[in-house]
């Protein structure tokens, strides 16, 4: 055993129905070093981390933490043993005040009560360290998501662990946010501790880190020095040969602009969106480019009639129509994987088969019943096409790992078989493996026909698949681009508001 | 680093709504005041407190559970069974110092054991409640199906035992000591609320207990300690009760449990968790005790009172939906 290890797992099994989530795992970390925990969703990152905060007990190995055998049972117990952790989403309360959240749990007692001046005072110097001078009696939920973060955070550094856990802290942080996290988290090395970082960011990974373990499907690949490991042996390690995969997807085929027209909008407009118009052909892929709030998402709940239409018109295949609401879009042969997997995609407690065929069931109508058979036939079709990592249809979709979860969704809207699919951000948070697949599915369908409208905060993702690309600026489209003229640089203009002037091609 | 500010005009819901309740009060008795003669004085004020000493207990009580997003419609049943229990036991010869502390105990026993199942089980506190408000009042009648009057020397004492002062106006102004009790009670539920780590920890678990257990609260605690606390409440209440009516009967105070929720929930009370304060929930008994005392000045029917409570919490639960719609949309 490596003398100067803080914390060691060894052996560490997990099971939970139907998955192995960690077979075998080990996992040392010293102190004084920014240890990058990697790999792909469902390779057991998370689970890792929930053992280890006590969040879930392992069903078997060993943990040490300074050279003696801990047993953690609780988040609490694990403060205790000086494990400090934030969470993937926001782990803190709402109706609390900001300094109240950072010293939930540990507040100072004066006098037989709470010491709340030195709360509020303490918080503030704290948070002053982040760059954040915020109103710390104020409630939490009056502050974005990104300054929960950051709060989070610095409760997280405050609590005077030796070990520090940052899962994915930096999914909501805006550079500036990251850059002063990552000075924090140096700091805090310098100071002695043992910090954990999962990301699924490999700039981050080399920004900062010292050591990487990967992990891969539950289980352990290997412990890297950062330095000596190439981002690309990196990447292979995380994913095996997948990556090939990745690598090999053809980059979208320049359309045939005679191709035909599928679904028009002429003027319309809705709540914050006022006037849009453009038209979707049939065999391509059109992407919707732009910053978050852009108007990307309005542009894709209008096209499924999740919000209305009040100005402008909607043509489908020549013939206007209303869009009134989804199950009208469905029937019209539109589909749409929205953004938020867990709230508006997935039934966690359905089966795979249920998640597959009910839009299918929908567009069909409750008179005519999709039977048991039918419906396995469908799930097993889509599990083998898509490969789905499941023992069988009858799993329950919320045990499956973001990336299946997301072919799930994606299942059941080709089982409705549909001539336009809209998909926004559907590689949000997965792994790439699942991410190449999940493009490579698109563009074939695409070549078969099908119109498809693609979302997605990753302008690489964008280029590779997208033949038609609208820009979308202040709930505004501002450039339609093809060909040649769809490059990073030049997008990046026309969101940056530099690129009108360029001359291109409209 | 760029940080969203705060909103200017900070909303909470809480204290708006204790505000709103607040003035609604001033203004029913102002009111009241202008119309009748006699409700203006000074004694109207001191009858609300010696006519709901009981009920502010219970109030404080449950503002614990419903502040964790949990609810307990046991605590009416407790009460009628603590006030049977005492009248039983003092009827065979106990003295009230053994009978007073032993039916706290049970009270709070009764309480522990919902939380417990409430908890460990992960069962909805409203049917673990339900079977305890059933098992409760089927105790009552268990030990006697009809009023037992209580004779104890130390009951009548604090059932009677008043400050008492003639008034400039004419007729005399009375406060029992047991308000104190229940002024006691608001007092130090208030300061656990406010200024102990358990009482910050019945917030966090009622804001998100997901959050609290990852925060590392010890929320089984919590969870289980606001049904105790409850119970506890519940038969101080019950003991009260006992003083001002010097019976035990096992059909008093039905449906009081929907009492004390009103009138947290008039006080600002959220029934997710999270937000109130037992100050509100007395505010919440004083509103409703004030319109039966109206409805009584105006010689109506005693249902008027429940029509206009649920006019009033039809008001508030809007006014809190309002507040809080109007927040998000700030924020986004």
């Amino acid at each position: 055993m490596e003398q100067d290890s803080l914390l060691v797992m060894e052996h560490i099994h997990k099971r939970f129905p139907g998955v192995v989530a960690l077979n075998d795992v080990q996992f040392r970390l010293r102190a004084g070093e920014i240890h990058a925990l990697l790999g792909e969703n469902g390779a057991g990152k998370s689970t890792l981390i929930k053992v280890l905060t006590g969040v879930e007990h392992l069903d078997g190995g060993t943990v040490t933490m300074e050279g003696t055998p801990i047993s953690v049972k609780s988040p609490l117990e694990a403060q205790r043993q000086g494990i400090s952790t934030v969470y993937q989403e926001v782990n803190l309360c709402p109706h609390l005040s900001v300094a109240e959240n950072i010293y939930a749990g540990r507040e100072p007692i004066k006098f037989c009560k709470i010491d709340w001046r030195t709360i509020n005072q303490k918080s503030k110097e704290l948070l002053k360290q982040f760059d954040l001078d915020i109103d710390v009696t104020a409630k939490l939920d009056n502050y974005s998501v990104a300054v929960q973060q950051m709060i989070a955070i610095a409760r997280a550094v405050d609590v005077q662990a030796k070990i520090l856990i940052l899962d994915e802290p930096t999914s909501s942080l805006s550079t500036a946010e990251v850059e002063k996290l990552f000075q924090i988290m140096s700091m805090l090395k310098d100071r002695g501790l043992g910090i954990v970082f999962v990301t699924h960011f490999l700039d981050q990974v080399y920004a900062v880190t010292d050591r990487i373990t990967v992990l891969r499907n539950g289980e352990y690949v290997g412990t890297y020095n950062t330095a000596e490991l190439p981002k690309v042996e990196l990447i292979g390690k995380m994913i095996g040969k997948e990556y090939e995969a990745l690598e090999s997807t053809p980059p979208a085929a320049a359309q045939d602009s005679e191709a035909e027209e599928f679904l028009r909008l002429e003027h319309a407009g809705t709540g914050s969106i006022s006037d849009v118009s453009f038209s979707l052909k049939r065999g391509e892929v059109s992407g919707f480019s732009g910053l978050l709030g852009s108007g990307r998402s309005e542009i894709a709940r209008l096209l499924f009639g999740a919000d209305r239409h009040t100005s402008g018109k909607v043509c489908i295949e020549g013939k206007e129509c209303s869009l009134k609401d989804p199950l009208e879009a469905i029937r019209h042969g539109i589909a749409f994987c929205s953004e938020n997997r867990k709230t508006e995609g997935i039934i966690g407690d359905l089966t795979i088969r249920e998640n597959i065929i009910i839009a299918l069931q929908a567009k069909r109508g409750l008179g005519r019943v999709i039977g048991y058979s039918e419906a396995q036939q469908i799930a097993d079709r889509f599990i083998e096409e898509l490969a789905i990592k499941t023992p069988s249809a009858d799993q329950q979709i919320k045990n499956l790992s973001g990336g299946n979860q997301q072919k799930v969704l994606l299942a059941r809207w080709l089982a409705t078989d549909p001539d336009l699919l809209i998909l926004d951000e559907p590689t949000r948070g997965i792994d790439i493996g699942a991410k190449a697949e999940i493009q490579k599915v698109v563009m074939r369908l695409a070549q078969e026909g099908m119109s498809c409208v693609f979302i997605s905060s990753e302008m690489e993702e964008m280029l590779r698949c997208c033949s038609r690309m609208y820009v979308l600026r202040d709930k505004e489209i501002v450039d339609e681009l093809t060909g040649e003229a769809i490059n990073e640089h030049h997008i990046m203009q026309i969101i940056a508001g530099e690129g009108e002037t360029v001359n291109e091609e409209v | 680093m760029k940080t969203k500010t705060p909103l200017k005009t900070r909303v909470k819901i809480s204290n708006i709504s204790l505000l709103i309740a607040g003035t609604m009060l001033v203004v029913m008795y102002l009111a009241g005041a202008s119309v009748y003669d006699r409700f203006g004085q000074v004694s109207t004020v001191l009858n609300l407190f010696n006519d709901n000493a009981y009920l502010i207990v219970v109030a404080v009580g449950m503002t614990f559970v419903l502040l964790t997003g949990g609810i307990d419609i046991s605590v009416a049943s407790t009460l009628a069974f603590t006030g049977v229990f005492s009248a039983f036991l003092l009827e065979k010869g106990l003295p009230a110092v053994v009978v007073i502390p032993l039916v706290l105990v049970i009270g709070t026993l009764v309480g522990y054991a919902q939380g417990y199942a409430i908890h460990t089980f992960q069962i909805a506190p409203f049917l673990v409640t339900l079977a305890g408000q059933f098992l409760m009042r089927g105790m009552c009648a268990v030990i006697s199906t009809v009023s037992i009057p209580i004779n104890d020397p130390f009951f009548k004492a604090a059932a009677l035992g008043k400050f008492s002062w003639k008034l400039s106006t004419g007729g005399t102004a009375k406060l029992y000591y047991y308000v104190f009790v229940a002024l006691a009670v608001l007092l130090i539920a208030w300061y656990v609320l406010r200024f102990t780590r358990f009482g910050r920890a019945v917030y966090a678990v009622g804001s998100s207990e997901q959050s609290a257990q990852y925060m590392g609260l010890n929320v089984k605690r919590v969870k289980i300690g606001v049904y105790a606390i409850n119970g506890f409440c519940a038969a101080l209440g019950g003991v009260l009760f006992s003083f001002y009516t010097l019976a035990g009967y096992s059909l008093q105070n039905m449906g009081l449990e929907l009492d004390a929720i009103s009138s947290a929930v008039i006080g600002g009370t959220l029934l997710t968790g999270g937000v109130g304060t037992v100050i509100g929930s007395m505010v919440g008994v004083l509103i409703q005790g004030i319109i039966q005392t109206i409805v009584t000045y105006q010689n109506l029917n005693t249902w008027w009172t429940k029509v206009t409570v649920a006019a009033i919490l039809c008001f508030f639960i809007l006014i809190q939906r309002v507040i809080a719609i109007r927040a998000e949309r700030k924020k986004a």
